[in-house]
This record gives C-alpha cells, structure tokens and sequence, in this order.
C-alpha cells in the first residue's frame, strides 16, 4: 500500500515541475501547465503525509 | 474535553532547561528537511524582487548569492553546530548560565519581538496568497498601516493557524516542513522556468543575455539605493547571522546527533536562498514590476502557485514563533511552553497586519541579525578562549549572579558602536555584522578579565576579614 502511494506521490512531482520544462519548450500552453501543476500538488499533499516522517521502529531506540 | 486538550499540551517535553537526551536525538534526514523548508519561505517572494528594485547586476547577484550562502553554511556548520551538540541546551538556557537571569531576560524580550517582527512578515506573505480567491486588496509596497478589513481578516485567519501547529512543537514543524520542503522548491523552479518565453529566454543560451538585459539590469528603481556583489554577499551571509553567528540554532542543532548535521543548512542556502532569489526576481521581471508575492506566484504557477506562498510563508512562520516561544518560556519558567507560543503567536498576527514589515524586510532583516549577534560572539568566545585565559565559563551561574556585567556591557557597548559607525561614517547596515563580531569578542575578552579578577579579588578579602 505504502509503495503505491510513494508511487503517486512522485507522479505528484513530476506534475509540479514538468509542465513547466513544456511551456519553456513551446511544447505546451501556459494556462494548461498551470492546470497539470495543480493536480500534482493535490496528488502530492493527499499521499505523502501516509509516508513521508514515519519513524522505522529501530530508530527510536538510537 | 478542554482539560484534556491541556493537560496532552502540557505533557510535551521540549527539553527547555536540561540537555536533550540521547534517545530524543535527531537524524539528518530532519535538518536537511528542516532547513530547506525553511529557507524556501515566503519572504524570498520578497527579497528577490528587492534585489532587482534595488539594481544588482546579474553577475554581482550571481557571485555574491555563491560567496555569501557559502560563508552562512560555513558559519552555521563551525560555529553554531559544534557547541550545540557539545552542551544540547536552548540558546537561552546557554545565555542564562552565562549572562545571568536579569541580563538574559532582556536579552529574551528583544530577542522574541525581533522573532515576533519576523514571523508576522511571513504571515503577512502568506496572506497576499490566501486573499487573491477572495478578491481581497492587497496592500502595495508603499502601504504602511493594514489596508482593507478583508486584509485584516485573511492575517487573522493565516496567523492562528500558524500558531497552533507552532503549539503543537518542534516535532510537528519539523514533520509539516519535510511534507513541503520538496513539493515547494519545484513549485519556485517551475514557476520561473514557465515565465521565462514571455521574457523571450527560449534556450539555456539566451539566460545569460535576457539576465543581464531585462531582469538584473543593474539599474535600481528611482528612490532606491544601487545593491552591489557586495551588498548581495554581506546580505546572503547575514540575512540569518542571528541563527549561526548568533547563535540562535542551538536551540534547534541541539538534537543533532553529530556536529556536521550544521552542512544541512546547505539545503536553505543553495536550494533555497539562491534558487528562490533567482526564480523570484525572474517572476517580477515576468510580471513586468507587480512585487506582491501571492499575485506574482499565481500570475506563473496559478493556484499551486498560491498555495506555494502560502505554505512558505507558514513553513517559516512555523519554527520562528515556535523559537520566540522559548525565548518568553525561559523568562517564566513555571508557564507552559504552548500558552506562552499561543500569547506570541497573537502578537506576531497583530504585527502581521502592518505590511511595513514586508516593505522595509531587507533592513529589518539585517538589524534583526545585528542586534542578536553580540551574544553569539559572547557565547563562542566563553565557550572555547575564556577556558584557555584563566577565567570560568558560565560565570553567571558558577558565581551565582544575576547579571553578568562583562557580558551586559559587551552587548551595550558594541551596539553602540555599530550605531556610531552607521550614524556618523555612514557604513550600511549590511556590512555592520562584521566589525561588530570582533568588536564584541574582543570587549567580552577584555571586560571578562577585569570584572573575574576584581570579584575575585573582592571575595579574597572578605574570606581574609573573616579568618581575622
């Protein structure tokens, strides 16, 4: 389960910042970079709270 | 309900006066996301844009963000870092053992205004961004008192907010900071990189040219000073001298594991400072002049732009109230930790109201840190050459005073001549730092040998009246 949410969280990623290398490349409008941006920051901030800063069990006792 | 709320609040343990334990010491990983959340804020939506208002040059603002960030990881990794996990106790803690409890109280109540001041800029930031859905004007650069009450009401709304996660402590800033830390920093990358064909860079060959051209021109906007490399290093070394020359992250590097964990501020200047400098000043240039953050950001990165100011604003906002927190903690002790971050946390939105802070950052940032450093240099030179000299460290507490006067008057004395040195031979704030450092080690050195050796002296002469 975790891993498929890692997995989302990256898409999450590579939607915030993709776009933009497009608009830079002329491959993509402005508007429509701005839209996909969007849907990766609410794939990021839905998934990576469920993984991100969980503790491995060993680590507390360090 | 309310009881239990309390007393759940009351039982976090966030080391205030002993060292932290070993089992409560923290791995890289939290640094690294720590400082690079906190220096990806929502002030360099801010300072970035000041640097093109104030003229730099592209190569002086390219050079001087290397040199300057360069000297402030330097400055966090071998100066702050190795006392903190050496003696793992606040800044305040430390100062108190040293200075005194009258002496460190007055440093305190400076100090957390100084956060308050800080923090209340960045809640303003956020606020640029959370009003722009409800078309709420924002205040330009040239307001000074609260604009609109739709403004006063989005600062109230971001600043409790703000100040309940910073009640919650240390461990849920640090989590809340790792979960943005890499989303934000793409947000500021992508953003620049989606603006930069309207300002007609269409290769990575024609930056260079577009730079130096049509964003850091060299020539200021009338009524602002010329920035220099100068300006830009001092700037980048000191925008956060209260933090490592001054000492302030003992209370945060104080649960690190190893003394080297002081590099992760690498992570907050380079990706962080320098790259959000650069992105921020493209947006401006972008938004041919328009300096409000939440407009600019969403101008290139629409709502996730938006969100972006936000977040960085409360990132930062976050650790600032959570550090003037303690600072009042440590002067009433017996109050928990979290009613006095709630009291600040209220003082820091009625500042944020007040969008003077946000148009005046620069210089308010470079005397932030000014006044805080002498303690820093007072603290480093008790702690590796008053040893080495013959005299004892921590003298407050080991002869039992409440005011340390070599440590007062080192304070007094050397701010006084950073004032004299601005006033009359007309040296800029930014470069105050400096001088001001040696000036305060030395005082400290020389005011410390005459003030031991004279209470010495005045003890041997009691026990000898005594003995006759």
């Amino acid at each position: 389960m975790q891993a498929i949410l890692k997995i989302i969280s990256y898409i999450g990623l590579i939607l915030t910042v993709v776009p933009s290398f497009l608009v830079f490349s002329g491959a993509i409008e402005l508007s429509f970079h701005k839209t996909l941006m969007l849907i990766g920051t609410l794939l990021w901030f839905f998934t990576a709270p469920f993984w991100m800063n969980k503790q491995k069990p060993s680590e507390s006792k360090v | 309900m309310k009881k239990t709320l309390a007393s759940q609040l009351d039982s976090i343990n966030e080391y205030e006066r002993e060292p932290v334990p070993k089992h409560q010491q923290k791995g890289l990983k939290s640094f690294i996301g720590m400082y690079a959340g906190e220096h990806t804020a929502g002030t360099e939506f801010v300072i970035g844009p000041l640097f093109v208002v104030h003229g730099v040059s592209a190569p002086d603002l390219f050079l001087g963000l290397l040199v300057g960030n360069l000297l402030a990881v330097l400055s966090w990794a071998f100066l702050c870092a190795p006392i903190a996990v050496k003696v793992r106790l606040t800044l305040y803690y430390q100062l108190e053992k040293i200075c005194g409890r009258y002496l460190v109280s007055g440093y305190n109540i400076v100090n957390a205004l100084m956060f308050c001041f800080l923090a209340g800029s960045m809640i303003a930031v956020a606020a640029t961004a959370v009003g722009i859905p409800f078309n709420i004007a924002m205040p330009g650069l040239e307001d000074l008192y609260p604009t609109s009450v739709g403004w006063m009401v989005t600062v109230f709304f971001v600043g409790s907010v703000i100040t309940l996660v910073a009640i919650l402590g240390y461990e849920q800033i640090s989590k809340f900071a790792n979960i943005c830390a890499p989303w934000m920093i793409l947000v500021f990358v992508a953003a620049a990189f989606a603006v930069m064909p309207q300002l007609g860079i269409t290769s990575l060959e024609s930056f260079w040219n577009v730079a130096q051209t049509r964003i850091w021109d060299g020539v200021p906007v009338a009524g602002f000073s010329k920035f220099t490399f100068w300006h830009v290093t001092f700037f980048a070394w000191f925008a956060n001298m209260a933090m490592h020359i001054g000492m302030g992250d003992l209370s945060i590097l104080r649960y690190a594991r190893k003394w080297q964990y002081g590099f992760a501020s690498a992570t907050g200047m380079f990706i962080g400072h320098v790259m959000a400098w650069i992105a921020s000043g493209i947006l401006v240039a972008a938004a041919s002049g328009e300096v409000t953050p939440g407009p600019i950001a969403y101008n290139s990165a629409g709502i996730a732009g938006a969100i972006c100011v936000m977040i960085a604003g409360w990132t930062t906002a976050n650790p600032t109230i959570y550090r003037a927190g303690l600072a009042i903690q440590s002067i009433v002790p017996m109050v928990k930790r979290w009613k006095v971050t709630m009291v600040v946390g209220l003082v820091t939105t009625i500042a944020a109201l007040f969008p003077a802070l946000v148009m005046r950052l620069l210089d308010f940032v470079a005397l932030y840190g000014l006044v805080l450093m002498p303690m820093g240099a007072i603290i480093f030179i008790d702690f590796y050459i008053i040893p080495k000299i013959g005299l004892r460290s921590n003298y407050a507490e080991v002869a039992k005073k409440s005011f340390n006067v070599a440590a007062g008057l080192t304070w007094l004395v050397t701010l006084l001549l950073c004032l004299s040195l601005n006033f009359y031979q007309g040296v800029e704030i930014f470069f105050l730092g400096l001088p001001g450092w040696f000036i305060a080690a030395t005082l400290y050195i020389v005011i410390s040998k005459l003030y031991q050796q004279k209470e010495i002296e005045q003890q041997e002469v009691k026990v000898s009246a005594k003995s006759l």
